[in-house]
């Protein structure tokens, strides 16, 4: 039986997922996922026409905060973490296509 | 005499140290001589802080000393999963990713263990990200079920149920987002409670599905809970999703605790029985023959849409982990691929470098559900399946308090006896995955042994904001039964 | 030869900082500039564990701005997770609003020539939170600051409705007047405060046939001149390249170019819009918003009547032309000023003069705003109302507005102080004109005689006359009691 997801999804959604995988670890992906989703599609089973999907169980709304500032990190606990940064600023390779952005 | 100490409660020993009896001081170094002695074998901690404890629990000391006022969990010896941000030591999550990171602040829930006189001995080992059940897929440690040094604890939370089992700690965290500390409870012998979701501030809580997640405690006996539900429950403006006390107010938790429930009614669901284990099945039997000795009636419910949970919740948890995780890049913190070729290397090779397995598994498969084209057959699906699901738990509460399940299908399994076969281990969450997705409280109680002297968990479950009524009826259990009694021997 | 004829189809995406104190998120301070990620917070950090919490403000602040835009108020949004991977968005998602946004289906009304009105449809307005930035000094690395991701964003996407350069630059100015009257937004393009980015293409009819060209849109626009000039050099450069290519409009060949000022014209970025697949879903760290009619309806009623209304009205009722009532309108404290000045009695084209003229060169000189002057609308009235009366000259109003500026005193004190009076009394200038007569017997005769030179004397007189009277004579008086000697 031909698999619910193919080696090509796979490497798409690993590229989405910014995972480098190798290819036999694509394999096994393709493999487990698609009997996951096979099980997964059990839903199916199930009309749920007209239910509501639940995203959240609270039935609370409208949780705001006032405009007041608290006090920032500070840049040296901010980059305290960084693998790499200047000081100032978090380094990265340089970036060439900034049209990459939203 | 160290021994004595931790075979106390909580609320005994803390009692003790309040009155000057026993010093904070004391309970620390005994918790330490019992790491020192069974942590090589069960490998529950990924980070201990002796030097700071003690200096913590002379700090409580001398305010006893001097008779100021100390809070609830006075010089007690208190650990937590390494899911939890903390200031000191490092917050890891069971992830190579994580490493070396070290948060600038502290988990809500730790603010309020420290506000009440705790001493935060050491961070515990999970699954990585609290994506497992055996707490095999941690990134950085193996930790074993005290019971049985060949078996897993069960997980997420392995490391907090073994800590608590062999008597590493006075009680612990753990977070729950499918099962993940009432199934490591009950395959650990010990209290797990998975308190409503929104009732504990999750600011702080590594996410991994955000709509699920929720901390709570493990700890040797139920009015050990009741204790730590009266620190870390409660509304945090930090967390939007931690329901404001006008709404659901905060009761104290072990007020009424020994009161039991008058005409208690018990739902037993079949949904929820099948496909566990003989030996699991009757040993939960027999717990609900000691409810029914003790006035209780049983009703028989349906949850006919119980069968599908595992299916919607790995939809919904992977697609949320799929985008709270997008944060581990190597850019800002955590680990970065030595010589990237550009920054999308940065990502691909950082993430594909320090990630396990399953981590990248329920990554792929969220992103999966959540991508162009799939979202409404999948999460969708799935967010729909969920509303059915908790649709079956309200029609079920008008019929009775509480519902009685088992935890997990069987007892404890063996190290590597589930890893190869990813299904095979989601669906052995059957029973506990529903309780996340409706939202509602759960809780894990020692229950029977089974024949490899192994323990049972007796998993049982109330409506929203009732974990005072659902600790009641626990407690109703636990005070004619000696199950929660027993320590493991082996280790 | 064939027939081209060819219209330009402009819509717009606007991104609008809101003017709260804090992020949209968490609460680190918005200051403009600061030493590089120093406003920083575990929450816009996207540490692990922490968690976003709603800023009423910048919610109440898109509300508002959503209905000066005449648009649908939603009485339930939500917040979703918009998936991308960059280094300035630090979760790698944005928090936006996807399928619910707090407000559809808008129109905002543009001044085009001479008085009239065009309407231009707002599909939908939402808020999210900005990025950091990206810096790309010299070296094989790119620096990341993180001041500003969490800075709330409104975010209005307007139907393909402008037609022209000068159209989309009418609604930029239109739309900055807006958001600055409500308090939303300071506005600045220079700051990055509002920015535009215009999809452009053409719509072309060739031998009777139309065609439409593939939609670029552009970016790194800073300034109203920038907007306007690239849209046009979009315009010239589209028809050419259709002319050249032939080549229209398709699914996925939408191209990004940016705006290079210094040259004048847009480079391209990007070839084809990729496809990217954002992965919105709803955002599970936070809660729906849910509003009432009456909050909706509390909200509308903290609106000011809005700009072109204003302007509008100003020529109607105050018979004030079309460039006056803009300048009055531009900013709504002048407006306020004018309004109140009139309503103290101050004739309207009177005061307008004296804010449009001596107020707003005070204001530039000093670089400030007028708001900012220490002018209050009672002291213009009072100015205007002298000279309406004749008690200064109409000259005299710049230095009187300039004093006021520095002191309390009323405008009659400062007049008197710097001796800015004109002498009325028709006696005491009678005598004044009595005595010159008697000087320029020359000049008397030139008047006298009536020939070519009497209107120059009677000039000569008149000037002499104002000199004695060290400039503070009524001029008017002068003359009548001047015609009065001479018949
Ligand atoms: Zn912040």
């Amino acid at each position: 039986m031909a698999q619910k997801i193919d080696i090509d999804q796979v490497r798409k959604v690993a590229n989405l997922s910014r995972l480098d995988l190798s290819s036999e670890q694509l394999t096994e992906f393709a493999g487990q996922l698609s009997s996951i989703l096979e099980y997964v599609e059990k839903m199916n089973e199930l009309d749920t026409d007209g239910v509501e999907p639940l995203a959240h169980c609270l039935e609370v709304s409208n949780c705001f905060r006032e405009d007041i500032a608290k006090e920032s990190l500070g840049t040296d606990k901010t980059l305290s973490n960084a693998p790499e940064q200047d000081g100032q600023f978090f380094i990265v390779p340089k970036i060439l296509d900034e049209s990459n952005a939203s | 005499m160290s021994d004595e100490l931790l075979s106390l409660s909580c609320r005994k020993l803390t009692e003790l140290i309040r009155r000057g009896e026993v010093s904070s001081r004391k309970a620390v170094e005994a918790v330490f001589s019992s790491i020192e002695k069974t942590e090589p074998v069960v490998g529950a901690y990924l980070s201990t802080f002796i030097d700071e404890s003690l200096e913590r629990a002379d700090e409580i000391d001398s305010k006893i000393a001097a008779g100021k006022k100390v809070g609830k969990l006075a010089g007690l010896p208190i650990a937590v999963k390494d899911n939890m941000c903390t200031t000191f030591g490092a917050t890891t999550c069971g992830s190579k990713i994580l490493e070396n990171f070290h948060a600038p602040y502290n988990a809500a829930v730790i603010e309020r263990l420290l506000a009440e006189d705790a001493v935060i001995v050491g961070k515990l080992n999970m699954d990585e990200f609290a994506m497992g059940s055996s707490t095999e897929n941690s990134g950085l440690k193996k930790t074993v079920n005290p019971w049985d040094v060949n078996r897993v604890p069960g997980g997420s939370s392995g490391g907090s149920a073994a800590a608590v089992a062999s008597g590493m700690c006075m009680a612990a965290l753990g977070s729950d987002t499918g099962g993940s500390i009432r199934q490591p409870a009950s395959f650990c012998g010990v209290v797990g409670l998975k308190p409503t979701y929104g009732r504990v501030s999750r600011y702080g809580l590594v996410a991994y599905g955000s709509s699920l997640d929720q901390i709570g405690p493990l700890t040797r006996d139920v009015a050990d809970a009741g204790l730590m539900m009266n620190v870390i429950a409660g509304h945090d403006d930090n967390d939007s999703t931690s329901v404001n006390e006008k709404i659901a107010p905060v009761p104290d938790y072990l007020e009424n605790i020994e009161k039991g429930i008058e005409g208690l009614t018990i739902g037993v669901a079949p949904q929820f029985h099948a496909g566990a284990d003989v030996e699991v099945l009757s040993a939960i039997e027999d717990a609900i023959e000691v409810y029914k000795g003790l006035g209780a009636k049983v009703v028989e419910i349906d949850m006919p849409h119980i069968d599908y949970s595992v299916a919607a919740y790995y939809v919904i948890a992977t697609a949320e982990a799929s985008s709270n995780l997008a944060r581990f890049d190597g850019v800002h913190y955590g680990h970065r691929t030595a010589k990237p070729e550009d920054y999308i290397e940065v990502y691909s090779k950082s993430r594909a470098e320090a990630f396990g397995t399953e981590v990248k598994r329920r990554i792929m498969l969220g992103t999966y559900a959540l991508s162009s084209g799939y979202y409404d057959a999948y999460y969708l699906k799935a967010l729909k399946v969920r509303s059915l699901i908790r649709s079956d738990f309200t029609g079920a509460f008008e019929k009775c308090d509480c519902i009685m399940t088992p935890v997990s299908p069987t007892t404890a399994f063996k190290i590597g006896e589930n890893i190869d076969d990813p299904l095979k281990m989601y669906l052995s969450d059957i029973y506990t995955i529903g309780v996340n997705l409706a939202g509602i409280p759960g809780i894990s109680i020692p229950c029977g042994f089974d024949g490899n002297d192994l323990p049972v968990g007796l998993q049982i479950l109330t409506p929203a904001f009732t974990e005072s009524k659902l600790l009641r009826i626990a407690r109703m259990f636990e005070s004619c039964t000696e199950f929660h009694k027993r320590r493991p021997q082996k280790v | 030869m064939s027939s081209v004829e060819c219209k330009v189809v402009i819509g717009l995406e606007i991104h609008v900082q809101l003017l709260t104190k804090t992020k949209m998120f968490c609460g680190c301070a918005l200051e403009f500039a600061g030493e590089p990620n120093s406003r920083v917070c575990p929450v816009c950090l996207g540490l692990p564990g922490s968690l976003p919490v709603m800023n009423r403000k910048a919610f109440e602040l898109s509300v508002m701005a959503g209905l000066a835009l005449n648009c649908k108020i939603a009485n339930f949004t939500k917040w979703d997770r918009k998936s991308y991977y960059y280094p300035d968005l630090p979760k790698n998602y944005q928090i936006s609003q996807y399928d619910l946004p707090f407000s559809e289906h808008g129109f905002i009304e543009i001044p085009v020539n001479s008085g009239d009105a065009k309407r231009i449809r707002i599909t939908r307005a939402h808020l999210e939170e900005d990025a950091g930035k990206n810096v790309h000094t010299a070296g094989n690395f790119s620096q990341v600051d993180l001041n500003r991701a969490g800075t709330p964003l409104l975010e209005i996407v307007t139907e393909p409705d402008m037609n022209s350069g000068s159209e989309v630059r009418a609604l930029a100015i239109e739309l900055q007047r807006i958001v600055q009257y409500l308090g939303v937004s300071e506005a600045s393009m220079q700051k990055g405060q509002m920015r535009f980015e215009p999809n452009v293409n053409l719509h072309i009819i060739k031998d009777g046939k139309e065609y439409k060209t593939p939609i670029t849109e552009v970016k790194n626009l800073n300034s109203f001149r920038a907007l306007e000039e690239s849209v046009n050099y979009e315009h010239s450069r589209q028809l050419e390249e259709f002319l050249a290519t032939g080549k229209t409009m398709e699914m996925g060949n939408k191209s990004t170019r940016g705006w290079d000022a210094d040259r004048g014209v847009t480079v391209l970025q990007r070839e084809k819009e990729e496809a990217h697949d954002y992965r919105y879903f709803p955002d599970p760290d936070l809660l729906p918003v849910k509003l009432t009619d009456e909050w909706i309806e509390d909200m509308r009623s903290k609106l000011c009547e809005l700009p072109l209304q204003k302007q509008f009205r100003y020529v109607k009722e105050f018979k004030l032309s079309e460039y006056d009532a803009g300048v009055l309108t531009a900013e709504r404290a002048v407006a306020e000023l004018f309004e109140g000045a009139v309503e103290q009695g101050g004739e309207p084209k009177r005061v307008c003069n004296i804010i449009s003229q001596a107020g707003l060169k005070l204001a530039n000189e000093a670089g400030r705003s007028m708001a900012e002057l220490n002018i209050d609308a009672e002291g213009v009235a009072a100015i205007a109302k002298m000279v309406e009366a004749n008690e200064i000259n109409a000259g005299a109003a710049g230095a009187i507005l300039a004093e006021m500026t520095k002191t309390d005193k009323s405008a009659k004190a400062i007049a008197e102080e710097l001796n800015l009076i004109q002498k009325s009394d028709a006696s005491e200038l009678e005598g004044l004109v009595d005595a010159v007569i008697a000087e320029n017997p020359q000049a008397v005769d030139d008047v006298k005689s009536g020939g070519k030179k009497s209107k120059a004397a009677r000039g000569f007189l008149m000037g002499k006359v104002m000199q004695k009277a060290k400039g503070q004579a009524n001029p008017k008086i002068v003359s009548q009691i001047l015609a009065k000697k001479f018949g």
